[in-house]
């Protein structure tokens, strides 16, 4: 089933941020937004996450048209850290789960010692990296259909990346959609079923990461460099 | 792992299964790891996971029991055939480059002979 599914999505500022953007994301699979810095990734998730209205084209999550209602089933992390810094970790959960009731607190433990970090730590104390480790333990502790990450690696050292790829593998099953974005092509690579390349608000290319190696000839990585280049 | 550019992932996630079979790491029947399992060693999508043991089946390098996992294959046989057709890939694949440098079959020979 089509978990979401865009057509000739646009949305304009001054310019276009994104233009006549048409993408599906299926269930059951891992979707890698790939592109630079301001090609439209965040603006692209926003809109699906029902942060920013459209300028123009439409939305349809599981099913039906985007609505206030669809938030229920999307999981979304922003870029930006949202926390407030008089709050501890355990504080971040409790207030998570009054939000969301797919919230699963128990997966949010499980996840906050994954990732290394303790309950009792202050937000104001936490390092960029621990701070990027909360957002995604916050964002995948809920039982969502659809989970958007916007840059999962940002702030994450190499260590680290591991620990955060693997969550993501963790969480991802035949009864959700996974929608990254993320400039380290490298470092995603291996966990992506289907890649979307958008550039300046387009979308330029997409497919199955296998299909496009094979096609191609190439890795992803070096067919990203040739687009982009 | 670190993965070679151009070559699928399945593949070179299957070649490495294959190498453990053929040095014994892997022996016959042994009991290999759920798909997701498999997806968290390697760092791969767990849908490659899947399509992994679906190649390997089809090659007879595992099979699958309803309910109990996948084991690789009891065929004893297998290991040495794999190690066969390993050794004759490798072999290829140094002919080729060998070529390339101007020797010639007797070359090669005299040149490995040479080594220690």
């Amino acid at each position: 089933m089509d978990y979401v599914r865009t057509d000739g999505l646009s949305k304009k500022f001054n310019k276009y941020a994104v233009k006549d953007a048409s993408i599906t994301l299926q269930q059951g699979k891992i979707y890698g937004l790939l592109g630079p810095n301001g090609s439209g990734k965040s603006t692209l998730m926003k809109m699906v996450a029902g942060l920013f209205h459209p300028t123009g084209g439409s939305i349809q999550i599981m099913g039906r048209p985007a609505s206030y209602k669809s938030k229920e089933f999307v999981s979304f992390m922003p870029t930006e850290s949202y926390f407030y810094n008089y709050m501890d970790i355990k504080t971040v959960g409790k207030y998570h789960s009054d939000f969301y009731k797919d919230f699963d607190a128990a997966e949010f433990d499980s996840l906050i010692s994954f990732m290394q970090l303790e309950p009792k730590m202050k937000i104001s104390s936490l390092s960029s990296g621990m701070a990027a480790k909360l957002k995604l333990a916050a964002a995948m502790a809920r039982n969502a259909k659809i989970f958007m990450l916007d840059e999962p690696l940002n702030g994450i050292d190499l260590v680290a990346r591991d620990l955060v790829l693997s969550s993501i593998i963790r969480k991802a099953g035949p009864d959700n959609v996974m929608l990254i974005s993320s400039h380290l092509i490298d470092a995603m690579e291996g966990i992506l079923d289907e890649v979307i390349f958008i550039k300046e608000g387009e979308i330029v290319l997409s497919g199955e990461a296998e299909g496009i190696r094979e096609k191609h000839n190439k890795s992803i990585v070096d067919l990203y460099k040739e687009v982009f280049a | 792992m670190n993965y070679d550019s151009s070559t699928p992932i399945y593949l070179q996630v299957i070649d490495s299964i294959k190498k453990q079979i053929v040095t014994g790491r892997l022996p016959p029947g042994e009991k290999l790891p759920s798909t997701r399992e498999l997806a968290l060693e390697y760092g791969v999508n767990p849908n490659t996971a899947a399509r992994i043991y679906r190649e390997m089946e089809a090659q007879q390098l595992c099979f699958t029991k309803r309910g109990l996992g996948t084991f690789v294959t009891e065929s004893e046989e297998m290991a040495i055939m794999l190690k066969k057709e390993m050794a004759q890939s490798v072999i290829s694949r140094f002919f080729e480059e060998m070529k390339e440098l101007g020797y010639n079959k007797q070359d090669m020979i005299n040149a490995i002979n040479e080594k220690e």
